[in-house]
């Protein structure tokens, strides 16, 4: 057996837009390891190669450690971090961490920080509630609502992989519209998953008009840092909206999961965004947007668009989609970032990402 | 203190008492009156510090109450039929993850047809979750048993569930005694909970469990239940010392010295269930008690044993019903009296190394004649469900049934089988409709055309 390669450790992040690729100034580059991190989910865990959801979740935590002096309590929803992250009687988990149920995280979330309040150390203790997308826009949402209405003090994340990864790749409601999953196969014409369906979780978090909604993704790690940084800086609940990439269910090559999940944002399917109390607030903007296909192509969720003479048909629909993306949030640097009310937007006719 | 009080004010006081730092509720009748009692009082300031969560169903309630309690808060919260269903899941979760968290479910059918009023098939659907289920005779009994349930919960770490009939007992008003603060806070420490998520010594709850460790997981919670056996008398022995007061406790023996029929029950019924046999017995001498089961799970098999002893007759008095297989209690009863005398407290009880209670052998079952002779004969009576009243009268007639020997092993009490029939006929004829509403007009409670 060959010894795998010694890996490198990589300290610096650099980013993509802000500094036109020179390195970061020192405060602003993001530490991948170092003895002052939390580590707060460590190494040992049963996450696939290549897990876009493990990425997120390491530098969720370790942020929100880093903001609050290491007071942290997590409430997990059943998933795949759950699962790879305690096969009994090991724990990934360097903070106090409770795992109850599918699509109850939000409200176990919601109890702990309600018993830190009774006793007193709401203001030292903050609370964490994550979940997949599944675990949060499905079956979870009632919770989710439940909690952005209350008012409740936790920030909830949810690492979005857009369909059932741990049960094997069956839809969610966060599944895009083409993709190919255990439950959305491309058969008989039909295009995968259907087109026209699914929700904005995001937009969803934002019409609560809770203090702070952000999307994230792990192609950019220190912009994640940030946003988990500022969610801390505000009281009652905020939502964060991670898209993490999933080599399994998105037939995508391990390796190449930032680069798919910075494809994402950079066509404008995924857009990154910040609102506060319901209103749009800032916009990560596209450097270069690139054409739906360099995004779609490394995937074979999206194969069935490229072979046997394809579906041009689908490739132009979803390409409509990020257009239109690009448009709603002003995702262009030359174009003007529209400031305002999303939702009203919305309401004008136009249909969700 | 005697207070007239309503029962959910009584149970909402008592609750009260026992300084929660978590309670959590979605509405749902007729639990209604003991949430809005509570919250009232939160908002008063009266409960300071604790928290009141307006949740939006019940799962998040008991999710909410999971939370907390992992937290290191007293939570409570309460339910009621639909509303206890809807929050199975959590249930089972609450008591695997072994967080003490007490709840009142205030008893109630469960639909379709939907149906607000009362009997047992909520909690008792709900029986193997896991949690330990006490069951309330009267108010005075319920409101006990809710400071007591702390206590045992908190002990063991084990949720309980303190079960009370709907409307019956919850709207009832009567005359009760609430202890005092001083009484509870002499009876109930603080909560020092066993497991707790505090950043000072991060702990993993609920990690993932394969084949294995499961087994050993769910015997342990098994071996804390047969504790809550020696626990509860216990418990409730301390809480007479301090109010003075016996109620609660594992069962209860009514007029069973002589008697060789026994009716088995729990919950409101008791009352005029023990009027008619003091009734009977005076008019006509027949040799009837009663055993008022009280705890439900754990299931007190060894003293039901006992307090049935060589009785040749046990009725089950039954709110609830199993479909497609008949008395749930029965089944329970059965067991327990299939236990010869020797392993009356079950193989895993006996090993329980404080259980030194030997069995009386005065009231011990004959095993020759529970197993030889088939007895006593053992029949189940499904009474009252959905709200419909028990009455003296019908107890009167159903136990007269059962002295002359005429009654059925399974048997509805008060009911209209001619409808069932008729609808039955009518299915058998293909042109049933939807059964409620036939039913309802053949009683002629709906006016409306033809089928």
């Amino acid at each position: 057996m060959s010894r795998p390669p010694e890996q490198r450790e990589r300290f610096y992040q650099t980013g993509t837009l802000a500094v036109g690729g020179r390195l970061l100034a020192e405060e602003q580059r993001t530490v991948q390891a170092g003895e002052s991190r939390a580590n707060a989910i460590t190494k040992g865990h049963r996450a696939c190669q290549g897990c876009g959801e493990a990425l997120g979740a390491r530098y969720v935590l370790d942020a929100a450690m880093r903001a609050t002096g290491g007071q942290v309590i997590a409430a997990n929803a059943t998933g795949c971090l759950e699962v790879f992250s305690t096969p009994y009687p090991e724990s990934s988990w360097r903070l106090p961490w409770i795992h109850s149920l599918f699509g109850n995280a939000p409200a176990v979330a919601s109890g702990v920080a309600a018993a830190l309040r009774a006793k007193g150390r709401a203001s030292e203790v903050r609370v964490v509630g994550q979940g997949g997308d599944g675990g949060t826009v499905d079956i979870g949402m009632a919770c989710l609502s439940g909690m952005f209405e209350r008012g409740d003090d936790v920030l909830y994340v949810c690492y979005d992989n857009q369909a059932y990864m741990n049960t094997g790749v069956q839809r969610s409601a966060a599944t895009p519209p083409a993709a190919r999953t255990a439950t959305t196969e491309p058969l008989g014409g039909h295009p995968g998953n259907e087109l026209g369906q699914g929700k904005s979780a995001p937009l969803i978090a934002m019409a609560h008009e809770i203090p702070y909604v952000a999307t994230a993704t792990v192609a950019e790690l220190r912009d994640l840092e940030a946003k988990v940084i500022r969610a801390m800086s505000f009281r009652g609940p905020r939502y964060l909206h991670v898209l993490v990439p999933c080599p399994l269910g998105w037939g995508s090559d391990p390796a190449q999961t930032i680069r798919i999940a910075r494809l994402a944002k950079e066509t404008g399917l995924f857009p990154v965004f910040e609102a506060l109390h319901g209103r749009l607030a800032a916009v990560s903007q596209i450097r270069r947007k690139l054409p739906v296909e360099e995004y779609l192509r490394p995937q074979r969720r999206y194969a069935h668009l490229f072979a046997d003479g394809g579906r041009p048909d689908l490739v132009a629909a979803l390409q409509a989609q990020a257009d239109r993306n690009v448009q709603r949030f002003g995702l262009l640097a030359e174009a003007e970032p529209r400031e305002g009310d999303l939702l009203h937007v919305l309401a004008d006719g136009e249909r969700g990402p | 203190m005697r207070e007239q009080i309503e029962g959910s004010q009584a149970v909402a006081q008592a609750v009260a008492r026992c300084r929660p730092e978590v309670i959590c509720a979605y509405p749902i009748t007729p639990q209604t009156h003991i949430v809005e009692a509570l919250s009232r009082m939160v908002r008063a300031g009266a409960l300071a510090p604790c928290e009141f969560v307006n949740v939006e169903s019940e799962l998040a309630a008991m999710s909410v109450a999971i939370g907390a309690c992992a937290a290191g808060a007293r939570a409570y919260t309460a339910t009621a039929s639909q509303g206890l269903l809807y929050m199975a899941e959590a249930l089972f979760n609450a008591s695997g993850l072994g967080l003490p968290i007490v709840m009142t479910v205030g008893n109630r059918a469960i639909g379709a047809p939907i149906n607000i009023w009362n009997d047992q098939s909520d909690s008792m659907a709900m029986r193997d979750c896991g949690w330990v289920q006490l069951y309330a005779a009267d108010n005075q009994e319920a409101l006990d048993m809710h400071v007591q349930a702390f206590r045992v919960a908190e002990e063991l770490s084990l949720p309980v569930m303190v079960c009370m009939d709907g409307f019956v007992l919850t709207h009832a008003v009567e005359p009760l005694e609430v202890p005092s603060q001083e009484q509870v806070d002499a009876f109930l420490p603080a909560f020092a909970p066993l497991q707790l998520l505090d950043p000072a010594d991060p702990v993993t709850i609920g990690a993932m469990v394969g084949p294995e460790a499961f087994t050993e997981v769910r015997v342990l919670a098994h071996a804390k239940h047969m504790q809550a056996l020696d626990a509860i008398p216990r418990i409730v022995g301390e809480y007479e010392q301090i109010t003075g007061r016996p109620s609660g406790g594992l069962l209860d023996r009514y007029r069973c010295d002589d008697a060789d029929t026994i009716v088995v029950a729990l919950g409101s019924v008791l009352g005029t269930l023990e009027e008619t046999i003091d009734e009977l017995r005076e008019q006509q001498g027949a040799a009837i008690g009663a055993v008022r089961l009280k705890t439900f799970r754990p299931f007190p098999r060894q003293e039901l044993a006992q307090a049935i002893g060589d009785a040749e007759r046990v009725i089950v008095l039954e709110r609830a019903f199993a479909v497609g297989a008949g008395g749930i209690v029965t089944d329970n009863v059965r067991a327990a009296l299939a236990l010869a005398p020797d392993q009356a407290g079950g193989p895993d009880r006996a090993r329980a190394p404080d259980r030194a209670r030997a069995p009386d052998p005065a009231r011990a079952p004959d095993p020759a004649r529970v197993q030889d002779q088939g007895r006593p004969r053992l029949h189940t009576v499904i009474a009252g469900l959905g709200g419909r009243a028990i009455t003296r009268r019908s107890l009167r007639g159903l136990l007269r049934r059962a002295l002359a020997g005429d009654l059925e092993e399974l048997y509805f009490l008060d009911l209209r089988a001619e409808v069932v029939e008729r609808e039955l006929e009518r299915a058998r004829k293909g042109v049933s409709g939807p059964h409620a509403e036939s039913i309802l007009r053949d009683l002629r409670m709906v006016m409306a055309g033809p089928v």
